[in-house]
């Protein structure tokens, strides 16, 4: 797969649905019949998904909150792979 | 009994509206004795259930049946239910789904259509659910596409329609369907009374692997298609619920609590009410929910089983249905002394498959409801 620009906008996919479960103490991602526990990084990541902010956004944003640099790399493991479950997707 | 660790949420919640139901399907999994039980929650009790499960940290609801559809509060159930912040999924036959409908539950909040099909050919679902509603059903998978849901298709696999998988899998392509689940038949209810016309043959079942495989292979991730395995043809038990009292709390019409949808028959236990009890009090503190938590109801050969926390000794209610006593290993684990129950069943369906011959199947149906559980004085038990 060629690599996601950074201008790509992401969303969560179809169907889905990410909120914060307060008895979990996490955010979750509802889909038909299922549900996964985000851990933290899983979870800051997916709840900037908003169909608005491109990948870059999402990257710079998260190194802003957490103080630190270089997140990309893990950023767009994390992304090639919700893509790859359709927690994400990229809206036309 | 020894201290078992306090249950986290009961994260699924499944209300069984109503056990009323156009369809007659020789495989469903209500009790064979549901034309016996009480009258049907009113509204305000499932508002209640609703909001009692949600503070208790429940999010996956699934709203089924019986068909849920013949409920006309089904669209103000919905509405509260995702006020609530309930994932929302409804599970129906579809017949009773007019466009109308449609709009007012997705205009209520509902988050999922999961639509049954019998056969990928009109002949054989209309014969398995003893009705005329294979065209509905089409015409229903329309409107769900048209209206925005995601799309889940369900058929029950079993002797008479696991040939076709490749043409239902092609069915559910052209429907346009997100997910596929072909959901070999578990045997309680109605589907334990016909399991010995339903049991498919190994070379059946290998022969519906090998077209879900290929099928994969050519879609790729535009759909997802899960296969369950009819778990007679393992060595060892399904995870049942991960373990009864675990995450799933499920609500019969009349109000009864269960720990699986298939436990009201099991003998010795009261299952709490809602119209009794508070729902925290149900899961937390019930004998009922309480008796096959942890693992100190175990007997051998799961007590002392190093695989014991990752099966939970199998499905209490097959243990129970095939031993005779649900503390018993599930016999589909080859490791119990009851297993060959399981290869014999096995064993005939090989038969049965082999020499053909007209299948006695006995269809879901109120007036049969009664008389088949008291005949024998409990729920009715194979000839092993």
């Amino acid at each position: 797969m060629s690599e996601l620009p950074l201008s790509a906008r992401l969303a969560i996919g179809h169907g889905m649905r990410l909120q914060w479960e307060e008895a979990q103490g996490a955010h979750v991602l509802l889909f038909p019949e299922g549900m996964v526990k985000l851990n933290g990084s899983a979870g800051a990541i997916l709840s900037r998904c908003d169909g608005v902010r491109t990948l870059g956004d999402i990257v710079a944003d998260l190194e802003r909150a957490y103080a630190t640099a270089g997140l990309e790399a893990d950023v767009r493991a994390f992304v090639a792979l919700a893509l790859e479950k359709r927690w994400l997707e990229l809206p036309p | 009994m020894s201290a078992v660790r306090p249950p986290g949420p009961p994260l699924w919640l499944l209300l069984e509206l109503t056990y009323r139901c156009p369809l007659h399907c020789v495989f469903c999994y209500n009790p064979t004795e549901f034309a016996a039980t009480g009258p049907e929650l009113p509204t305000a009790e499932w508002l209640r259930v609703l909001k009692e499960a949600r503070a208790l940290g429940a999010v996956q609801l699934g709203l089924s049946g019986g068909e849920p559809l013949v409920r006309e509060d089904l669209e103000e159930l919905v509405g509260a239910a995702h006020g609530l912040g309930y994932y929302i999924n409804l599970i129906t036959s579809g017949i009773g789904l007019s466009e109308a409908r449609v709009a007012a539950l997705k205009a209520a909040g509902l988050d999922h259509i999961q639509l049954s099909f019998q056969d990928s050919t009109r002949e054989l679902n209309d014969f398995l659910s003893s009705t005329r509603t294979f065209d509905l059903k089409a015409e229903v998978a329309r409107l769900i596409r048209a209206h925005g849901y995601p799309m889940v298709l369900n058929v029950v696999l079993h002797r008479h329609n696991i040939g076709h998988v490749e043409e239902i899998l092609a069915m559910a392509e052209r429907m346009g369907a997100q997910y596929v689940e072909l959901a070999n038949t578990q045997y309680y209810g109605w589907a334990w009374l016909n399991r010995d016309e339903l049991l498919p043959s190994r070379a059946q079942l290998e022969r519906a692997e090998e077209a879900t495989r290929r099928f994969r292979a050519r879609v790729g991730n535009k759909m997802q298609v899960y296969f369950v395995v009819p778990d007679y043809f393992e060595t060892r038990p399904k995870a049942c619920m991960n373990g009864l009292g675990s995450v799933f709390l499920g609500i019969a019409p009349d109000g009864t609590a269960l720990p699986c949808h298939a436990a009201r028959m099991l003998p010795g236990l009261t299952f709490p009410s809602v119209r009794e009890q508070s729902l925290r009090e149900i899961w937390f503190d019930s004998p009922a929910f309480n008796r096959f938590r942890g693992e100190g109801w175990m007997k051998e050969p799961c007590a002392s089983c190093p695989e014991r926390g990752r099966d939970y000794g199998g499905c209490r209610c097959q243990a129970y249905l095939l031993t005779g006593d649900a503390a018993n290993t599930d016999p589909v684990c080859e490791l119990s002394p009851h297993h060959h129950l399981v290869t014999q069943a096995v064993a005939r369906a090989e038969r049965a498959v082999a020499g053909g011959g007209a299948a006695r199947l006995r269809f879901r149906d109120h007036r049969l409801s009664i008389p088949v559980v008291t005949e024998a004085g409990a729920p009715v038990r194979g000839q092993d």
